[in-house]
């Protein structure tokens, strides 16, 4: 009986809805100048000293970005490019401790508990404010091992052997048109490679603030697992809410090596009216496994469908996502899995949460390539309305070119069923105490694959999600 | 001295008349059995006092010492004090028991608590599950697995026994709570049933055996036939009733009999 209950949030907590909606007064070091053009994307590869084959990648990008057109599906986006800010520059200088970070910074990422998070749990911590990332910290010990993890800047400069072999490799920018846009303003985001036979024990974090109004938030991510190593990374995103529009747009790259493991968390809780459009993609060699945990409860339109491609026989890919859309929200959310390999397996299950007028979307891909004999994939979706204004679609594609393979697809529907709601409310529960409880018991399959921490984070954030649902 | 006053109950579900003018008196401390045949509105009876939303209330009323149960919600019935073990409870999906019980307890015992407020001391709570799990020879684990969620039907019957006697209601209304039961759990469910009972709570015990009853012997029986009950008696009326079943009530109320036979071919 030690564990079956989750203990209670801090009290204080609770009912604060407003707790990411606050501002900080932040004067920036270096803005560049509002819209893309060849000029921005000079001035920031300037900024960042950047070698000569980065400048050139994202010159070419930027090309790339305008000769595609905006994607006919998915969510609406009204997007205007000329009244964003693609770079912003808060401080010079990266700390090492937090003592080293601007005071209204660090305030930030107190109220928002980084540094107590990273005291208790993390085995290292990556904090973003605006483009850069001005937080890092490892642990000493895996820094003796010769863990990396560090900014993607500052890899460009300081691991240009690794940079050079993966980056841009496994998402190029001719992907998609927002892969195409970070490839050319790209700034931030964590590199971190994982030596052979390394398996490290706590999670690395990183965390995402998008503090200005009209901003742009485009960090990369590059991930290298080696052999039989073995790494879990959580990221976590919140902003301020403004009356205009803010985007995110990352591109995360990860290489799971033969028998390596890697888990990649996420946790979205954007202010409502960012666009989060994200382009997530995992390549898994031999015997390796991929799991992306994927929680997208904040934005104004959510477009991301984290990827693993099964590269070689044995590799595993794992995607588990859950999408809590409320009103004024479109979580157009999924997942792809590649087999592109014999003997691979994959699964996805997918979760999502409709209310107050919100929309949710499960847009899934399996493809099984020739050759690729004895695949097995299963996909499960299953959604929840919790009333009549809200909507909820499933977009499943499967595509299947080989004979001996296994693919299972299971979706279902449901609103929140009267006979449930009686149940708990002939026990005492409030309508909506049970509602909660029984979205809570809705994603519970997911929530259990978090850490405790972020556990009882998601429920909580649910709960807010939830308050005056009902009634 | 608890009392639940049901007077002239007339119920219909979607349009349809099941309960046709129900008298019913329980008191603190009493064992009512309520008999009759398949259809005859039982369970209905049951679903109206505890507030379900599909069982519209045409004529009559519920007091619960004197207060109106009709105008409150099911929670608030609930944490007036009474409760229903259902036929057929539903899965809760990703709930763990302890934790639906925890809630459920906390709201029941002190019915002010407004939401988000504290839920009873985690430590207090664990310690009183734990002896009631064992009173019932039920596992711990038990308190891990989500809420009735690949239960088998005894499972579901003994996690509706463990509710009550957390609970703790004024007035308990057992639908069936036999049914799905093999002959030791049985005895085990009624020895637990008068244990949890006692002398504080009234029991309202539908069922179609007497074995429930060998522990709880009823102060009245109640047979209910075509939305009324058309007799009561003592215990030897359910004996009666169970060893040569329902020929002579059928017999003896035969508008009550048309009744019962309109109400069940409708339900096919």
């Amino acid at each position: 009986m030690a564990t079956e209950i989750t203990p209670d949030p801090p009290r204080e907590e609770i009912g604060d809805v407003q707790k990411y909606d606050f501002r900080t007064e932040s004067e920036a070091v270096f803005k560049a100048q509002k819209g893309l053009s060849t000029e921005v994307v000079n001035q920031i590869s300037d900024i960042k000293e950047e070698p000569q084959w980065m400048r050139d990648f994202r010159l070419k990008s930027l090309d790339i970005f305008h000769s595609k057109p905006m994607p006919d599906w998915g969510g609406r986006i009204a997007l205007d490019f000329d009244d964003i800010y693609y770079y912003l520059k808060p401080t010079n200088k990266q700390g090492r401790t937090w003592d080293d970070v601007p005071e209204e910074i660090k305030d930030t990422f107190e109220k928002l508990g980084i540094p107590e998070a990273e005291r208790k749990y993390l085995a290292g911590v990556k904090a973003q404010f605006e483009s850069e990332v001005v937080y890092g910290s490892l642990k000493e010990e895996l820094g003796n091992q010769g863990v990396i993890f560090t900014d993607t800047d500052t890899a460009v400069k300081e691991h240009s052997d690794l940079l050079e072999e993966y980056f841009a490799t496994i998402i190029p920018p001719e992907d998609n048109k927002f892969a195409a846009l970070n490839s050319a303003v790209w700034s931030g985001g964590s590199f971190i490679y994982v030596p052979p036979g390394i398996k490290i024990e706590y999670p690395l974090q990183a965390y995402f603030r998008i503090n200005a109004e009209n901003m742009g938030q485009f960090e990369r991510t590059l991930i290298i697992v080696d052999e039989g190593a073995e790494v879990h990374y959580v990221e976590g995103c919140t902003a301020p809410m403004y009356s205009s529009e803010s985007l995110h747009s990352a591109v995360v790259e990860i290489v799971c090596k033969k028998e390596s493991r890697c888990r990649y968390t996420t946790i979205q809780n954007w202010a409502n009216n960012i666009y989060n459009l994200v382009t997530k993609r995992a390549m898994a060699y031999r015997d390796a496994t991929m799991e992306w945990i994927d929680g997208n409860l904040g934005s104004q339109l959510t477009m991301k469908y984290p990827a693993v491609y099964m590269m070689e026989p044995g590799a595993r890919g794992e995607i588990l996502s859950i999408a809590f859309a409320s009103q004024g929200q479109h979580q157009d959310a999924g997942a792809k899995l590649v087999h592109a390999a014999p003997h691979t397996t994959g699964q996805i299950i997918s979760k999502s949460i409709s209310r107050d007028g919100g929309r949710s979307s499960y847009r899934g891909l399996v493809r099984v390539e020739k050759g690729a004999h004895e695949a097995r994939c299963n996909v499960v979706c299953d959604a929840l309305i919790l009333d009549q204004e809200s909507r909820s679609d499933t977009y499943p594609y499967i595509e299947i070119n080989e004979q001996d393979v296994s693919v299972g697809h299971e979706a279902s529907v449901s609103r929140i069923g009267e006979e449930q709601l009686f149940y708990l409310t002939s026990r005492g529960l409030t309508e909506a105490e049970a509602s909660t409880m029984i979205v809570n018991g809705f994603i519970e399959p997911l929530v259990k694959e978090l850490p405790m921490e972020y556990a009882v984070e998601m429920n909580r954030l649910i709960q807010l999600q939830m308050e005056g649902s009902v009634g | 001295m608890n009392e639940l006053k049901i007077t002239d109950l007339h119920v219909q579900v979607e349009e349809k008349a099941i309960l046709r003018g129900v008298n019913l008196l329980l008191q603190q401390g009493q064992t009512h059995a309520l008999m009759g045949p398949n259809g005859s509105g039982k369970s209905t009876l049951g679903l109206a006092i505890m507030g379900h939303p599909k069982y519209e209330i045409t004529a009559g009323s519920i007091e619960l010492n004197g207060q109106d149960v009709l105008t409150m919600s099911p929670d608030e019935r609930s944490r007036a004090g009474i409760f229903m073990a259902f036929q057929r409870p539903v899965a809760i999906p990703g709930v763990k028991m302890a934790d639906f019980l925890r809630h459920a307890t906390t709201n029941v015992r002190n019915p002010e608590r407004k939401e988000g407020e504290d839920l009873m001391p985690m430590k207090e709570f664990r310690k009183e599950l734990r002896s009631k799990m064992e009173q019932l020879r039920m596992e711990t684990e038990f308190a891990r697995r989500y809420v009735n969620d690949g239960f088998s039907g005894g499972e579901m019957k003994r996690a509706e026994i463990l509710q009550l006697a957390m609970l703790q209601p004024k007035f308990a209304i057992l639908d069936e709570t036999d049914s799905g039961l093999d002959a030791d759990a049985v005895r085990l469910a009624s020895r637990s049933i008068a244990d949890i009972g006692g002398e504080e709570m009234g029991l309202l015990i539908i069922t179609h055996h007497d074995k429930l009853l060998v522990h709880n012997p009823p102060d009245f029986t109640h047979v209910m036939l075509g939305g009324r009950i058309v007799e009561t008696g003592s215990v030897e009326l359910a004996e009666e009733l169970h060893s040569k079943g329902y020929e002579r009530i059928r017999a003896a109320y035969p508008d009550a009999e048309a009744e019962n036979q309109a109400m069940v071919e409708q339900e096919v």
